[in-house]
């Protein structure tokens, strides 16, 4: 689609709030190769959020949103949690769905996509947070990996419910103390990548969002993958900073610690066989596009 | 026919919904006017009569207007313009006409800046901190534009239009329905026709027209 359809009418532009006229002047829609290195010279894709300073959600959000392949094509699902307060300041079509209920609504939305723009392709992500993930929406999300439904799951992997004060979550580390869940974790964290695994997602990645480009290339690869193949899932460490009593400029390092090779967000990842040829033909076809770029290039300074 | 009538605010906290009142909307070639039913024609001398009454007459386009998305709306957006610079034009140098977007319906968080925008979530906030006494909703779909005339009818005393693409809205104090190019540019002529022979409103609430 491109930009062809993100046009304000002249008569308005005036006097849309200057964020709108950015979004239409200076975004990356249509871009083929976006990414995150547009961060800071082109218009981004969310606008001031509302999120604690310094929350690793949101470095997490500007680099999916920097990456992902098709976004004025894309819808995505999210649920109640600390991320929800972003969407509204999202510039990608976007549902709230009620919480846990994530991975259904995204079924019945992707289906729908599908019958409706035939030829056409529309990418479904769901982004939430790992108590609408593992917990309440744990039925949710395993049926749709089980149905080999076609879309992205994104969890934000910040091991506890932030939004309501920090009650235990699925994804909290054993032993952990929180504001809310002050007896301590009694069982493991659940490994919800393997489960994704076994449940039948082609590409899983377990990891932090400390590198951008990392973020860049698993987001890239779990949309292919999701469009063509089947399901995808994502974890993503985002560290609440305020529940594990850390200041604002803590995020990185903490994510740094944690995905060191002994840690839990070491990184991690799973490919299907289907997965892994399609994602050889991408990285096959964009060398090749590279190398005629190299090519075209020379013969015009020659 | 049901008694109650679509008057400006404050109705304060969960007005009722005009349609659980027994107001029904009008059929083609119709308008309302506080509920009542009438010929189509009366409900543009009416909107236009509101609109040079009113201190802040304005009007509120939508998404469907404000994007170019197709030949239509462009052609839309071009009718609205032109109401707009009419009522600039009609108004005395006491009024202020103005022309407000309503760019997204979602709810912003922590807040919306009422200067510049009016979302249908708390409409009230863009009415109260710039007066307006009067409003038009062009180009909102059907449920945030009943959503924010309820919140409108709730906690202002601001006068609503709306020109409906649709079946009209009972949850405004007057409603076309059917809206065209041709519609915004008739009601633009009658704005025209009226300038001159209409007083402004000499009410002042306590806090402008926001009560
Ligand atoms: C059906 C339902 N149950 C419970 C809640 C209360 N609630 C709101 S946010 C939240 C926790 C969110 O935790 P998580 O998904 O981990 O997101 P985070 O805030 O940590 O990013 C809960 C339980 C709700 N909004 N809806
Ligand atoms: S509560 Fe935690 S997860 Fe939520 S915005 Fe604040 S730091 Fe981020
Ligand atoms: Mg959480």
């Amino acid at each position: 689609m491109s930009k062809e359809r993100i046009k304000i009418a002249p008569e308005f532009f005036e006097i849309m709030p200057p964020e709108y006229q950015d979004l239409v002047n200076r975004a990356t829609y249509g871009k083929e190769d976006r990414g995150w290195k547009d961060i800071g010279t082109a218009k981004e894709l969310i606008e001031e959020h509302s999120l604690c300073a310094g929350c690793p959600e949101s470095m997490a959000f500007r680099y999916i949103l920097a990456s992902l392949p098709n976004p004025e094509d894309t819808v995505m699902v999210g649920s109640t949690g600390c991320t929800s307060l972003v969407f509204p300041h999202v510039a990608v079509h976007n549902i709230h769905s009620l919480f846990g209920n994530q991975n259904a609504i995204a079924s019945g939305l992707k289906r729908a996509l599908t019958v409706r723009f035939p030829g056409r392709i529309k990418d479904v992500v769901v982004l939430a947070g790992d108590g609408a993930t593992v917990d309440i929406g744990l039925d949710m999300t395993l049926q749709a990996w089980f149905r080999q439904e076609k879309f992205t799951t994104i969890c934000f992997d910040n091991e506890l419910y932030a939004n309501t004060g920090g009650q235990e979550s699925g994804l909290m580390q054993k032993g952990f103390v929180a504001k809310m869940a002050p007896v301590g974790k009694m069982f493991e964290k659940v490994r919800l990548p393997e489960i994704a695994r076994e449940s039948g997602c082609h590409y899983v990645v377990n990891c932090t969002v400390s590198k951008p480009s990392l973020v860049e290339k698993v987001i890239r690869n779990a949309v292919h993958v999701a469009r063509e193949i089947g399901p995808t899932y994502l974890q993503l460490y985002t560290p609440c900073i305020l529940e594990i009593g850390k200041n604002s400029m803590e995020g990185l390092q903490e994510m740094r610690d944690s995905e060191k090779p002994t840690e839990r967000f070491a990184y991690k990842e799973y490919i299907s066989e289907p997965a892994k040829q399609l994602l050889a033909e991408i990285a096959a076809k964009e060398k090749e596009k590279k190398a005629a770029a190299k090519e075209q290039l020379a013969a015009q300074q020659a | 026919m049901s008694q109650y009538r679509v008057l400006p605010g404050p109705e304060h906290f969960l007005p009722p919904a005009a349609a659980s009142m027994g107001i029904r909307l009008p059929n083609p070639g119709e308008g309302h006017i506080n509920g009542v039913i009438v010929p189509e024609e009366q409900a543009y001398e009416e909107a236009a009569r509101q609109f040079l009454m009113a201190k802040v007459p304005t009007i509120f386009p939508g998404p469907l207007v404000l994007w170019a998305w197709n030949e239509k709306a462009a052609k839309k957006a071009t009718a609205i313009k032109h109401l707009y610079e009419t009522l600039k034009e009609c108004v005395t140098p006491q009024q202020q006409a103005m022309l407000i977007p309503m760019p997204d319906y979602r709810p912003k968080y922590p807040k919306i800046n009422p200067e510049v925008e009016i979302n249908p979530n708390h409409p009230n906030l863009t009415i109260w901190h710039n007066k307006i006494d009067c409003c038009m909703f062009v180009g909102v779909h059907c449920h945030q534009a009943n959503l924010s005339l309820k919140i409108i009818r709730g906690g202002t005393s601001c006068y609503t239009i709306a020109m409906c693409a649709q079946a009209g809205h009972e949850d405004a104090m007057l409603s076309f329905r059917d809206a065209s190019v041709e519609k915004i540019m008739k009601l633009a002529e009658w704005v025209r026709k009226l300038k001159g022979s209409v007083t402004v409103s000499q009410f002042v609430s306590k806090s402008g027209s926001s009560n």
